[in-house]
């Protein structure tokens, strides 16, 4: 039975996974040019973690709307994945509706994928609504809300609507020729056979009507797998190795930088010997930047979070900062970590890096300098940071937004002393002092002075 | 009524050390509550919570130094590494297990920073070592009618909510309180920031339109509603914050700031 199709949609099929491949490998690459960080440890606590956080969607539920909405693509996307390895099947061995054969459960598999496919619609249409009509502010504002970032969220939309008309149109046609065919089609269909007449009784038109369909949803499926590497879309990857390799520890935790820790033992006892330092393959010794300066700088588990994050603004919606009128904006901070490593790594198919000093963003005092830091980031963003961990904490993917704002802040510190002068002030009493005011350190006990309290008898 | 009243000697660590003793607990006071004018009451306050219930306790004294928060928040790893380094050593020397502290910067950094750098202690916030003593039956809150119909609400700390997941300890501590506990709308895990930490205490606030603690006092005033009412907090930084923006309201006669330990010392009789 195997046709000329068969052969077309194989060499299709192919192309599309061996293009995805090429560009995962790209991406692999870009987030292994960070330092390297153990997150190999704990798997079971990992393994939970991703089981709430990412597969049930755990952090989504503060916010119930979106969170219904984003449940019913997601769940969608996961079971129709189902029909689409029939497709695939179907398509390369040019057989019909091969999982017919399990009955019952086939049956109850396509009446759930077609009530699926009804809600992704609803949730889609309402989503664009939110995005276009509505303007939810953290959706639709903020610098970092460009052209592209705004037009790739519609284009996701709309392809999944797009998507899930044509599964139906396969659907009801083939419901009808099979009708007109006195056969019955294995599945139960409840969205399709309340439509069944919509395309006429033309057994050619209707063979049609599902190969088109049936060809639209497919190529439609590669070409998006394809386009999910330039997209925020590219979460429904990520979210899953991003979640599971996200910090167990307390957020308020920060990195201990063990080199520094060498060189003051060695400063406080001269007899203290360091570690030999790591060499390269030259045999030099490493030299790491104290601080993050540019991408390669950061982890490749920061790094990760910026393929993960899609731009949902929840970080941003609770900064302080950013509610003030502050520059900062955590999903920034994110999105300029990726403009910036496409930059200097490798490009996905569509990239269209921003730089705010080329658009008029006149907010954003960034120079030409070619790094994340001054050249995406400016100082005033990191300098209005409360480290108060909100971004975190609503992220539904688990990025941390604040350990990327930090190490970059150590950076101006560590290298280049560029802290804003009072906190220079405030170094100063500490290294003076031992306390950040300018008390004198004999003072500090004097609080228990005249200290009364009632007498117990 | 002097004769009523007993003077407090707060011990040190080095006097005990030279009796060959050694407390149950080390109350690390910080800088706020060494230096700051207002968070030096909580001090008080808390030392005489720790002398009614008669727990073995001790201070550093003059020996006691910055945990490097600040720094570290500010970016400045090494004044950081050289503070807690020192620091460990001290403790370290006098071989201290527990640790006590009021102030939810100093708890993180020593509970969860200092070990890296070799100073492994059990480290509690007063929030939790209050809740503990209410629930052992140690304080009893007696005079908790005083507060019978006022309204409190629970300002979250960043360093001790979202940064170690400590949200239910401080509201035991009020709800021992004959009071009316109101909830801000964005409180435990969404709690807003005072705008103080990350070394912003330290700093002018970057540009913007507004002020993150007027922010904030906005949203406790509103929840108070009209009345006298209670902004509790459980951090120094959170406490500056939150009386600064009370005063740009012009409420600071209606509106109180209190540390939860001021308020159970209140309830106690301990202090006025």
């Amino acid at each position: 039975m195997i046709q000329l199709e068969n052969i077309i949609f194989l060499i299709v099929a192919a192309l599309g996974i061996g293009l995805f491949v090429w560009q995962i490998r790209k991406i692999r690459k870009n987030i292994l040019i960070g330092r390297d960080v153990d997150r190999s440890d704990n798997p079971s606590e990992r393994i939970n973690k991703t089981l709430l956080v990412a597969f049930g969607q755990q952090k989504m539920f503060k916010r119930m709307l979106p969170a219904v909405l984003h449940l019913f693509v997601y769940v969608g996307f996961l079971v129709i994945n189902i029909e689409v390895l029939e497709i695939m099947i179907d398509g390369i061995f040019g057989t019909h509706r091969v999982l017919g054969f399990m009955g019952p459960f086939y049956d109850g598999l396509m009446a759930v994928n077609e009530i699926l496919a009804a809600l992704v619609i609803v949730a889609c249409a309402i989503f664009l609504w939110r995005r276009n009509v509505t303007k939810v502010p953290r959706l639709a504002t903020g610098v970092e809300m460009r052209a592209w970032p705004k037009m790739d969220a519609n284009v996701i939309l709309i392809t999944e609507i797009v998507l899930m008309f044509a599964l139906f149109a396969f659907n009801i046609a083939d419901l009808k020729l099979a009708a007109l065919n006195n056969h019955t089609l294995p599945g139960t269909f409840p969205v399709s056979s309340s439509f069944v007449d919509i395309f006429g009784s033309d057994a050619g038109t209707l063979a049609n009507i599902a190969g088109v369909g049936w060809w639209i949803h497919i190529i439609g499926i590669l070409a998006f797998m394809n386009y999910l590497p330039s997209s925020k879309h590219f979460h429904i990857i990520m979210a899953f190795p991003n979640v599971y390799f996200s910090k167990l520890w307390p957020k308020g935790k920060f990195t201990t930088n063990p080199a520094i820790t060498h060189e003051i033992k060695a400063m406080l006892d001269p007899s203290y010997q360091p570690p030999a330092p790591e060499m390269d393959a030259e045999g030099n010794p490493i030299v790491q930047r104290f601080g993050v300066k540019d991408v390669e700088d950061l982890t490749w588990k920061q790094l990760m979070d910026s393929y993960t994050c899609t731009e949902c603004g929840r970080c941003t919606s609770v900064c302080p900062a950013n509610i003030t009128g502050k520059l900062l904006s955590p999903r920034k901070i994110v999105m300029d970590t990726r403009d910036r490593l496409e930059e200097k790594g490798e490009h996905p198919a569509i990239f269209a890096p921003n730089h705010y000093k080329e658009m008029g963003v006149e907010r954003v005092q960034t120079t030409d300098e070619k790094a994340l830091l001054r050249g995406y980031i400016t100082p005033e963003e990191l300098w209005a940071c409360t480290t108060c961990n909100a971004c975190v904490e609503s992220c539904p993917v688990n990025i941390d937004q604040l350990s990327t704002i930090m190490d970059l802040r150590r950076y101006l510190v560590l290298e280049e002393s560029a802290a804003p002068a009072s906190l220079n002030a405030m170094f100063t009493n500490i290294e003076n002092n031992g306390a950040p005011w300018a008390f004198p350190a004999s003072d500090r006990f004097n609080w228990a002075e005249d200290l009364y309290m009632p007498s117990k008898n | 009524m002097e004769e009523n009243k007993r003077l407090v000697k707060v011990p040190t660590m080095a006097e005990m050390a030279a009796n060959g003793e050694e407390p149950e607990v080390l109350f690390w006071v910080g800088c706020a509550g060494s230096f700051d004018d207002r968070y030096k009451r909580v001090t008080r306050a808390f030392v005489q919570i720790l002398e009614h219930v008669g727990v073995k306790y001790a201070v550093l004294g003059t020996e006691e130094s910055c945990t490097g928060d600040p720094a570290k928040r500010a970016g400045n790893e090494f004044l950081f590494q050289m503070q807690a380094l020192t620091n460990i050593e001290v403790l370290n020397a006098y071989n201290v297990k527990k640790i006590v502290t009021a102030c939810p910067h100093c708890f993180n950094t020593i509970k969860n920073e200092y070990p890296d750098l070799g100073g492994n202690y059990e480290v509690i916030h007063h929030s939790t070592f209050l809740q503990q003593l209410i629930n052992e039956g140690k304080v009893a809150v007696k005079g908790g009618e005083a507060f019978k119909g006022k309204r409190i609400t629970f300002h979250d700390s960043c360093y001790l909510g979202r940064a170690n997941d400590i949200y239910e300890a401080p509201r035991d501590v009020l709800a021992a309180l004959d009071a009316d506990l109101v909830e801000m709308k964005r409180s435990r895990a969404n709690g807003l920031c005072c705008g103080a930490g990350g070394a912003q205490m330290f700093k002018e606030p970057e540009p913007g339109k507004k002020d993150i603690n007027i922010e904030r006092t906005e949203e406790a005033l509103a929840t108070l509603g009209t009345g006298n009412g209670v902004i509790a907090t459980a951090c120094p930084f959170c406490m500056v914050m939150m009386n600064d923006g009370v005063k740009n309201k012009e409420q600071e006669e209606s509106v109180k700031v209190f540390d939860i330990a001021e308020l159970i010392a209140q309830a106690e009789g301990l202090s006025k």
